[in-house]
This record gives structure tokens, sequence and C-alpha cells, in this order.
């Protein structure tokens, strides 16, 4: 499947809060296709970043441009609509069925022909069934809305996915079911994919680029294997201690039985 | 009983409809208003901050004493344009419901529009909704439910608060209750009070269904309660549909008395073919203003209430030549022309017990004076701020230990009960001889002659057959029979209203050679 997400370019992006700088001045490449993880404990300024690529948060200073489009030339109404963004909470519309909240985008767009055939196809690929259509998001459980969410976010068939902590609050069988599938999703689409989340497990795991956050500087930047390998600064090395102790305690367990 | 109720309600469908009218365009006008104004303040908490704050303090006025204030100021904004708007009936009456609706509707709207979860919000932005999509799609049907509840509210008070329109010459349920109180005609004050409440109910019930739709999203509540609306709307409305070009309108001020002269030029009229609506319970300062401007048709003022109030004299003339100052002046000053003095006074007499005035030997203002700071002085709602207060304790140095201020239907029991020792009663009304209170002469000749006199609007001064039907009750009327009359109506056994007492004085009238 050939790449059809767009690169992405950060120069000296800030953001500051009066004095507080929530981001500090990063510069950053970003390649077509992509699944990057930003990585960072809360108030690193992960979110912040993640916010000011689709314009929920302006910079303070700085430039971010998609492919070779500067962000604050866009309309911020356009430019969201041409990038899928999903987050924790996920903000399915109460009053609006599974169906009209996954065609929202294409409602928004003018799109009247192929909705429905759109929905359809939409919840065949995050694996809903088809009956979910009619129903309303209080009906369904919180996996279930989140995978709504992506499948709403995915409608407009967006070359760029920004997500923010998407699966953080589901139980871990869902999220490890979630995080798998839309990986498989990702390749398969060609998208560049932007996911921010606090698991370090979660970022090995998905991730072929992982990026540590910290003080609103970038202190890490390197694939999932280096990491691993160690020597890529405190930062990344106290995130990624985490898991890999839990690995070596499963795996004395394993051997003790 | 049976008879009263029959002719309570058979003013009901007239007044139903004014009332219904006149509350539905309050509300709507509000709506109008608050809508924008909510969406612009769910923006901007500053406006939001401004624009309640506003909606509060109009709360804080009293339904009455916002619906005069709108009198002298319509009459100022229309002095400013040079004429054309009227200050009485409809327009200040919509305009002050219509203030009175804000706060609930608003509040509500920016409670519900502010109130949205975030994530919501979030997700609309993050779609890409511009800020006019993100209302039509997603703020505005979530806070629908709260807008409705709004709504609900504000109908409930406009529908109770346009009772009071009345005082301001606009019908309403609330003629009912005021000429009920006036006239202790308690079936008169049920009938206002129940079927408001009714019509309060049911538009509460309709609107809680379209709100219940709403939230529980149940397209069928939704619009039941929007048909029970439009049906109840259009039949309310119906008798409004029927032509009424050339109705005479008869004013009345808000006691016994107006309402039976009223009544009285009211069936001289038909006779000779005229249609007839009443408007009773006006204001003394708001009657004299509604014939000028032609709102109403006719109605009897008298001639010291015109001499102090509308010309602003504070010094006394013989009654003759009062009559004709005051014939001139209203002619000159407005075209309306007086048809002539009714033959009885009913001028502000004090009044005191039977044995008050034997033992302390009261004949005499000045005899009350002597004992005033032992009375407790009665008086109806206006008396202590008119000028012939003024008059009287510039004539004689009376100091009251205490005043109070009742409606005439309690100041002549407060008198008989000893509440208070002696009141501002009306000369003309029946109560007097019927306590056989005595009467207390003003030999100063202090205050005003008060003649009942009938005054015509410009718009009938050139109509002769309509002053021919009226002419005749000009000299014919006896203090006595307008205090029989009064009495029929006042008193508390074998009741009569307002009509059957005037059928009564216009056969006295017949009588005379």
């Amino acid at each position: 499947m050939p790449v059809s997400g767009p690169s992405l370019s950060l120069h000296q992006l800030s953001r500051h809060y009066g004095a507080l700088r929530a981001v500090d001045s990063v510069s950053l490449e970003i390649a077509a296709g992509s699944l990057v993880a930003l990585v960072g404990l809360s108030g690193s300024g992960k979110s912040t970043l993640l916010k000011m690529i689709n314009r929920l948060v302006e910079p303070t200073s700085g430039t971010i441009r998609i492919g070779d489009e500067a962000v604050d030339s866009i309309d911020p109404h356009v430019l969201r609509r041409r990038i899928g963004y999903v987050f924790q909470n996920i903000g399915l519309f109460p009053h609006m069925t599974i169906a009209r909240n996954i065609a929202i985008g294409l409602e928004l767009a003018g799109e009247k022909e192929g909705r429905n055939a759109r929905v359809a196809e939409l919840l065949d690929l995050v694996e809903l069934p088809q009956d979910m259509a009619t129903r309303m998001p209080d009906q369904l459980s919180g996996g279930q809305q989140q995978r709504v969410g992506v499948a709403r976010a995915l409608a407009t068939r967006p070359g760029l996915m920004l997500m923010d902590e998407p699966f953080g609050a589901l139980d871990p069988v869902t999220r490890d079911n979630l995080t798998g599938q839309y990986k498989a999703l990702h390749e398969r689409l060609g998208l560049t994919t932007i996911i921010v989340t606090h698991d370090m497990a979660e970022a090995l795991y998905l991730a072929d680029r992982i990026l540590v956050m910290e003080g609103g500087r970038i202190r890490a930047d390197a694939t999932p294997a280096e990491l691993l390998s160690g020597d890529v600064g405190a930062e990344a090395e106290a995130l990624v201690a985490i898991p890999r102790a839990q690995a070596a305690h499963l795996i004395a367990l394993g051997k003790q039985a | 009983m049976r008879e009263d109720w029959g002719q309570a309600l058979a003013r009901v469908p007239e007044l139903l409809a004014a009332h219904v009218q006149l509350s539905f365009s309050a509300l709507l006008l509000a709506m109008v208003l608050c809508l924008p104004l909510a969406i612009w303040a769910a923006r901007s908490p500053k406006i939001a901050a401004v624009a309640l704050a506003a909606a509060s303090l109009i709360q804080t006025i009293p339904g009455l004493a916002l619906l005069a204030l709108f009198y002298p100021l319509l009459l100022g904004v229309s002095a400013l344009v040079g004429g054309g708007i009227s200050a009485f009936g409809f327009l200040p009456a919509l305009l002050a419901l219509t203030l009175y609706a804000l706060l609930p509707i608003l509040r509500n709207a920016v409670t519900g529009l502010t109130g949205v979860d975030p994530a919501v919000a979030e997700a609309a932005d993050g779609l890409g909704m511009t800020s006019w999509q993100k209302l039509r799609h997603v703020e505005a049907p979530l806070a629908a439910p709260t807008i409705m509840a709004g709504i609900r509210t504000a109908a409930v008070w406009t529908i109770g608060a346009a009772t009071l329109s009345t005082t301001v010459g606009q019908p309403s349920l609330g003629d009912l209750i005021f000429a009920g109180l006036q006239t202790q005609n308690w079936t008169l004050v049920l009938a206002g009070c129940l079927v408001s409440a009714a019509l309060a109910i049911t538009v509460d019930f309709s609107l809680g269904l379209i709100e219940r739709g709403i939230r529980e999203r149940r397209r069928l509540w939704g619009w039941a309660g929007t048909v029970i609306l439009a049906a109840g709307l259009a039949i309310a409305t119906l008798p409004l549909l029927i032509a009424r070009d050339n109705i005479v309108v008869i004013g009345a001020k808000s006691f016994s008395e107006q309402f039976i002269l009223a009544r009285l030029i009211g069936a001289r009229l038909e006779d000779a073919g005229y249609a007839v609506r009443y408007r009773d319970g006006l204001g003394s300062a708001v009657v004299y203003q509604a014939l000028a401007e032609g709102d109403i048709d006719v109605y009897v003022d008298y001639s010291g209430t015109i001499w102090t109030n509308q010309m602003r004299r504070t010094d006394s003339q013989p009654k003759a030549a009062m009559l004709d100052t005051i014939a001139e002046w209203t002619k000159a000053s407005h075209g309306v022309t007086m048809i002539g003095a009714l033959g009885f006074e009913n001028s502000y007499a004090f009044a005191v017990r039977p044995q008050d005035a034997r033992q302390k030997s009261l004949k005499t203002l000045d005899d009350l004076a002597r004992v005033s700071s032992d009375f407790n002085f009665g008086t109806d709602v206006e008396f202590l701020e008119r000028p012939e207060w003024r008059m009287v304790q510039d004539a004689y140095p009376i100091r009251f230990k205490d005043a109070r201020a009742f409606s005439p239907t309690f100041m002549y029991p407060a008198l008989a009960s000893g509440e208070v020792d002696v009141i501002s009663a009306f000369s003309s009304d029946g109560r007097i001889a019927a306590n056989n209170f005595v009467v207390l002469e003003d030999s100063k000749g202090a205050v005003p002659s008060y003649e009942a006199i009938l005054l015509l609007a410009p718009k009938r001064s050139g109509d002769d057959k309509f002053v021919a039907a009226l002419k005749p009750l000009t000299g014919a009327i006896t203090v006595a029979n307008m205090r029989e009359a009064n009495y029929m109506v006042d008193r508390k056994d074998d009741k009569k209203t307002p009509k059957q007492a005037a059928l009564w004085l216009d056969g006295k009238v017949k009588e005379r050679p």
C-alpha cells in the first residue's frame, strides 16, 4: 500500500502560558507514513504540542508545516477537516446515532452521496457490528465508543491522525485489542499518525519512532529498539525502566513455573 | 349563584383571547431578544454577566410598578417623536411583560449553551465545525431541553403577570379579578383566577411535552405539545378576528360608581345602535390621556380631578365657573368635549363613626383638627399623595396620629370596626349612609368640587347621534340615586352587578319629567 499520509515539519515551536513554557522551542521532522509516539509524564507538554498541529492550541511562536503548507495559512476548520483527531474523552455527540456520529465529517463537508456505504465500511474497519449504526452513544461500552471515535476521525479519509491518549481510559484487554488493530489500520491506510501516551509499553509496542518529552522539550528521539538498548538519556531510561522491569519479572516468574 | 357564574363566564372568551394574544406576543418577543443575546453571552462571560445582571434587576421591580413605569415612559417617547405612540393598552403591557420574561429564558439559554460537555465541544472543534455549525449541530440541540424549560417558566410567569395589564388599559383576565375585588364579587375574582390558572397549567403542560420530546428525543411528544399549543392559540384568539370596527370603548376607573356609569352610558349607546365595549379599572392618571388619544371614546371623570391632576390648579373656584373653565381647557388643550355634568358630586368627604361625632361633637373639619392627634386616619391608596390632602392641611391644622391606606372596599369596614377613626370617603358612596357615618363639613371650602362630568374623545366630537344619546344623562342623576346604585353593588347581601344597578339608575333617569 502506497503511503498517502503527509510529512510534518515543526520549527522552533513554542507555547507559553504566562511564565510556564508548556512547549519550549521544539523543532522536529516527521516522515510521511510514520507512526510516532509522544511519551512523557503529565504536564510534559505532549498534548499541547499535538493540539498545535490542528490549531486547537495556537503557538506563541514557531511554525508547523504539513507537507509544504504552513498550518496558519489555512482556516482552522478547513485544516481540522483534513486531520483525524481522537482523544481520551472521545466526545461522541450524545444526541446523534452512531451512524450520524461517524458521518458527521461528511455532513459538514456537504458530501451526500454514499454516506451510508461509508458508515458501513468504517464500522467494518473498526470491527463493530453493523447494527450499531442505529444505536445511541450511551448504549455502547467505553471500548465500542472509542472505536466509533476512531471511525469518525477516519470518515473523511484524512492522511494525518492525531491521537491524544486515545485508549487511556479503557480496560487493559480492550486497550491491547484496539492498539493492535489501530497499528494494522495505520499500515493498511498508509497514514501518518502521532499518538500521545504516558504509557511507554504502549509506545514501544505501537510506534516506529518514540519522542520523549519533559518540561516542554524533546529529551529523546529514538526507535523502540534504540530505546530498549539504553544510551538515550536519563528521562527516557526512567520511562523504559518500568516495562523492562515488569518484563524481567514476568520472565523470571515463567522460569520458576 | 348560577346566574353569577353565567355573567362572569360570559366575559371570559373575549378576555381570554386578549390575555393569550398579549402573553404569547410578549413571550415571542422575549425569545426573539433572548436567544441571540444568549448565544453571544455563551461566548463572552462579560456579556453574560452584564445581560444576566440587567435581567435580574428588572425582575426585582414589582410587576405592577413595571407596567406603571411604561406609561410615562411611552408618553415621553411619543412626545419626542411627535405623537402617534399609544402609551395605553397593548404596547406598555407588551413591553413590561417582555422584560419580565427575559430572565428565565436568558438564564436557561446561557446555562444550556455553556453547559455542553467540554469533550463534546472539543470533538466538534476537532472535526472542523465552524462556530455556526457547532451551534447548530451540537450546542443548540444539547441546550434545547434547558432552553425549553426556561421558556416554560417564562410562559407561566407571563400568563400570571398579564392579569396586571388591566391597570394600563389592556384587556386581560385581570379585568375580572380587579372588577371583582372592587365590587366584592368573589365569583368574578374566582372566575378570573381559575381561568388564568387553567391557561397557565395548559401552556405549562404543552411546553412540558415539547421539552420532554426534545430531551428524550421523542418526536411524537414534541409534536403533540406543539399541536395542543397551536390549537389553543387559534381557538383562544378567534374572538379577536371578529371585526370590531366602530366599536365604542367606554372607560371606567376602578370603583363601583364608575362601573355603573359606564354601563349606563353603554346601555344608552346600544339603544342608539352602537356596539360597545368596556375598559374597566383604568388608573386616574391613565384614563384622561387614553381619552385624549382616542383609545377610549367616553368616560365619566370628576371636575376636581381634572382641575388638580390635569390642569395643575391649586386654587378653588365656585362650581359653575369651575365647570366652564374645565370645558374650555379640555377643548383647547386636547380637543376633549365635556358633554356636561351628570348632576351629582363625588368629592372627598371626611367621615367618622356616629358615636364619635356625637360624643366629641364633630361637625366640621375644624372640629376634626381639634381631635386629630388622637385619631387614626384611613384613606384610599392615592389620597395622601393628592393635592387635595395638601389643600386640607393648608386650611385646617390637622395632624393625625397615624395614617393607613386601604382599597376602598376595605376602607369602610375599617372605620366601622374601629381600626381607624376617620376616613377620606367618597361622598356618593352608598356605604356612608348604610353605616350611618357622619360626613364632616368643609366649612372653609378647601377641597374643590367633584362634579361628575361626561367627557368625549376628540374623534367623537362631530358624532351628533352619539352626543344626542348621552345628552339626556346630564343633570339627571341625583346624589341619592347614585348612592343607592353604588350601594346595590357594594353591599354584602343581595348584591347586584354594575349592569343591574345601571338599569335601575336608568329607570330613575327616565322617571324624571
